[in-house]
């Protein structure tokens, strides 16, 4: 009981909060309750796709940011192609496989050279591989690449602009089976893929490749000799995660129907982890309803501080921040409480083996 | 020693962006630009930064990682600045008066994170680059409400709290000149000269052997366990150290800038010096004063030559998409290179 609570000290925390600061936030129920599904449905696919290289001992994967950027490519290929709704969104994820692939595997291999700080080098490579993005986009396209649009091309004739429209393609996935309870939109058709990628990952990690993931977790050294292929194994799962995150990326900006070119990608890792973090995940076990509790949890800090800051402080900005604050310090907050936990347990683990051999040698000597 | 050893001591990426510099002075003439100003406005950013860069020696010394939580001590340099022109303090005393509280809440912000890190050994910059994340959040709130009074810094007409930009032109803009009667010289003599007297600081202090304490920690945790330093408090050091460090280097800076930015301007601030202390050779375990150096000049270098000089050679400025490349792909060499961890 005590064990649980501790461990799920994060979300027992922010729920408090809510419940505390949303009565004098002011906020309706209703229209609440349609934002929260709103943004369930917007973003819990990219939250998901973070799953898979916990399992395998990589940590919180910033680098579903480059997978957000190959989503958002295929983006800019179908708009400049004008192919509308369902179609257009299909198309985009296919296109986005193999920039995602592409991406994902050159990030298995750096992150495989830099195994023990996985978090920090992904976070890194996430910030390098938006440099070569904007040099891509802002300075390739419509030069190099051939866009025939010159609508969604900068007044001087190349370089993608700022925010494309996708008006093509908004909703296109959202109001294909819309389903109305009380006043509050339910996208079932997104929901019901998301559910899929939820069972996905169920399976997933209970085929071969999942248990070697697991594996590979837990320790390297016994899966490699037990004979597996650490790195290609370590890949693969960055790979998974880059794909399902340019697939979540898509259906993030379907729904929000614009594109900013150069900073719809950026916050996606940095949120989608500390929406994870929020609902109880640490950075070597997450589940599914972390995830699914994390986006509410989080999205309702979103929702309810900036009303909250002007009623109690008097001003949305205090409240915003204080908001950007709990974020980022969950984020450290869990880091810390898991690089403890897990000092602990190797002290603890230590502690046990020193026993058993002073144990042994005093059998030896009484025999 | 041959070619191919000198080669590997340098690093290859350390040559090839001091070769990218070099062709870029070179170009300067037949682009039309003007080399010495040029030069110059590098030297001046120079100044400006190598103290901040400076700040992360004592953390990776003392083997704690580099320092993705500089905005904390950013943040003491910034209630540093601030307080001084609360205070009205003008003039050499204000920089002095600014430093002075600097300093001081650099020595409690660095020790608050330095408890923290140390709850979370080896996985430091991770935690480190959010402790410094969240705590420019927390100083956003701080700025709105914190009660400062002079006109110079809050809004004129409406609106809480601090304004985003401040002004230190009538405080000690460029007062490290002035002290010394160098008006009308560009060149950042005193930035330079305070620079070296950090450095040489610094360089003494890990001689002393409370520095060759924090050293060894940095190079042997066991070895270090093994004769008796306590691990804990050395690490703690080193994170004062560089936050303080930070904090004076912020103000600095500002002196120099002209202005104090607030609110979401340090955000990124950990960045730039990093990549720049990595250009100059520096790895995640080990950073000496002469990295700090040459990875300074390098990398402003590139800062203000690629702009100009690309955009004299197509006309387009591509300087912040190449500055992201260069900065964040030296960072991402260094912490993928093998046998440092």
């Amino acid at each position: 009981m005590k064990k649980n609570l501790i461990n799920n000290i994060v979300p027992i925390l922010i729920l408090t909060l809510i419940a505390l600061v949303f009565p004098l936030s002011g906020l309706r129920v209703i229209p609440t309750i349609q934002e929260i599904v709103l943004r369930l449905s917007r973003n819990l696919f990219l939250v998901l796709s973070l799953l898979i290289p916990i399992v395998a001992g990589m940590g919180l994967n910033f680098g579903i940011v480059l997978g957000a950027m190959a989503g958002q490519i295929a983006l800019i290929f179908i708009t400049d192609w004008h192919i509308i709704g369902i179609q257009g969104i299909f198309l985009a994820t296919i296109i986005s496989i193999p920039f995602s692939v592409l991406l994902g595997i050159l990030a298995g291999k750096i992150l495989n050279k830099a195994k023990g700080r996985e978090m920090i080098t992904s976070m890194i490579l996430g910030f390098f591989i938006n440099g070569v993005y904007q040099l891509v986009v802002l300075y390739g396209m419509g030069n190099i690449i051939h866009i025939t649009d010159k609508k969604l091309l900068l007044s001087r004739g190349y370089g993608v602009r700022n925010a494309v429209d996708l008006i093509n393609v908004r909703r296109g996935l959202d109001s294909l089976i819309n389903l109305k309870i009380y006043n509050v939109e339910i996208p079932i058709f997104t929901l019901l893929i998301i559910a899929g990628l939820g069972f996905f990952t169920i399976w997933f990690r209970k085929t071969k490749l999942g248990q070697d993931m697991r594996a590979v977790g837990q320790d390297m050294e016994v899966a490699r000799s037990s004979g597996i292929n650490v790195p290609k194994t370590r890949v693969l799962a960055i790979v998974i995660s880059t794909v399902l995150a340019g697939f979540g990326q898509i259906i993030y900006l379907q729904n929000i129907g614009t594109m900013n070119t150069y900073n719809s990608h950026e916050q996606i890792g940095m949120f989608s982890i500390a929406a994870l973090l929020v609902g109880g995940a640490s950075s070597s076990k997450a589940t599914i309803f972390n995830a699914i509790s994390g986006v509410i949890l989080f999205h309702m800090l979103f929702i309810v501080s900036p009303n909250a800051g002007k009623n109690i402080m008097g001003s949305a900005e205090i409240g915003e921040y204080f908001r950007v604050f709990i974020s980022y310090g969950i984020v450290a907050l869990t880091l810390v409480l898991h690089q403890w936990r897990r000092k602990k347990e190797k002290e603890y683990k230590r502690k046990k083996e020193m026993e058993a051999i002073m144990k042994g040698e005093l059998n030896e000597k009484s025999i | 020693m041959n070619v191919k050893a000198h080669i590997n001591k340098l690093g290859w990426p350390r040559i090839i962006i001091g070769l990218f510099l070099a062709s870029m002075y070179i170009s300067c003439p037949f682009l039309g630009l003007d080399l010495k100003a040029a030069l110059n406005d590098t030297f001046i950013r120079f100044g400006m930064n190598a103290v901040l860069v400076l700040s992360l020696v004592p953390m990776i010394q003392a083997g704690t990682g580099l320092n993705f939580g500089m905005p904390l001590g950013v943040e003491a340099g910034l209630l540093g600045a601030t307080i001084s022109i609360e205070l009205g303090a003008k003039g050499f005393n204000g920089f002095l008066v600014a430093i002075l509280f600097a300093i001081i809440f650099g020595i409690i912000f660095g020790w608050i994170y330095g408890l923290i890190l140390n709850k979370a050994k080896g996985g430091e910059m991770m935690i480190a680059t959010y402790v410094g994340f969240s705590s420019v959040a927390l100083m956003c709130i701080m700025w709105l409400i914190l009660p400062f009074k002079s006109q110079d810094m809050i809004w004129a007409y409406g609106g809480s709290g601090l304004r985003t930009t401040i002004s230190v032109e009538n405080y000690w803009y460029r007062i490290l000149e002035k002290v010394l009667n160098l008006k009308n010289i560009n060149f950042p003599i005193g930035e330079v000269i305070i620079f070296i007297i950090f450095a040489f600081i610094i360089s003494m202090f890990f001689k002393t052997k409370s520095g060759l304490a924090m050293k060894a920690v940095g190079t042997n945790e066991k070895f270090a366990k093994a004769t008796g330093i306590n691990i804990e408090k050395e690490r703690i050091k080193s994170v004062v150290l560089s936050s303080m460090l930070a904090a004076i280097g912020i103000v600095i800076y500002q002196q120099s800038f002209g202005f104090v930015q607030l609110y979401l301007a340090p955000f990124y601030m950990a960045f730039p010096a990093i990549a720049a202390i990595l250009i100059g050779g520096a790895s995640v375990k080990k950073a000496t004063i002469l990295n700090v150096v040459i990875g300074t000049f390098l990398f402003q270098g590139i800062l203000t030559m690629t702009p100009s000089v690309v955009n004299g050679i197509i006309k387009t400025d591509m300087s912040e998409t190449i500055r992201i490349i260069v900065s964040n792909g030296m960072i991402l060499y260094a912490l993928t290179r093998k046998g440092e961890l």
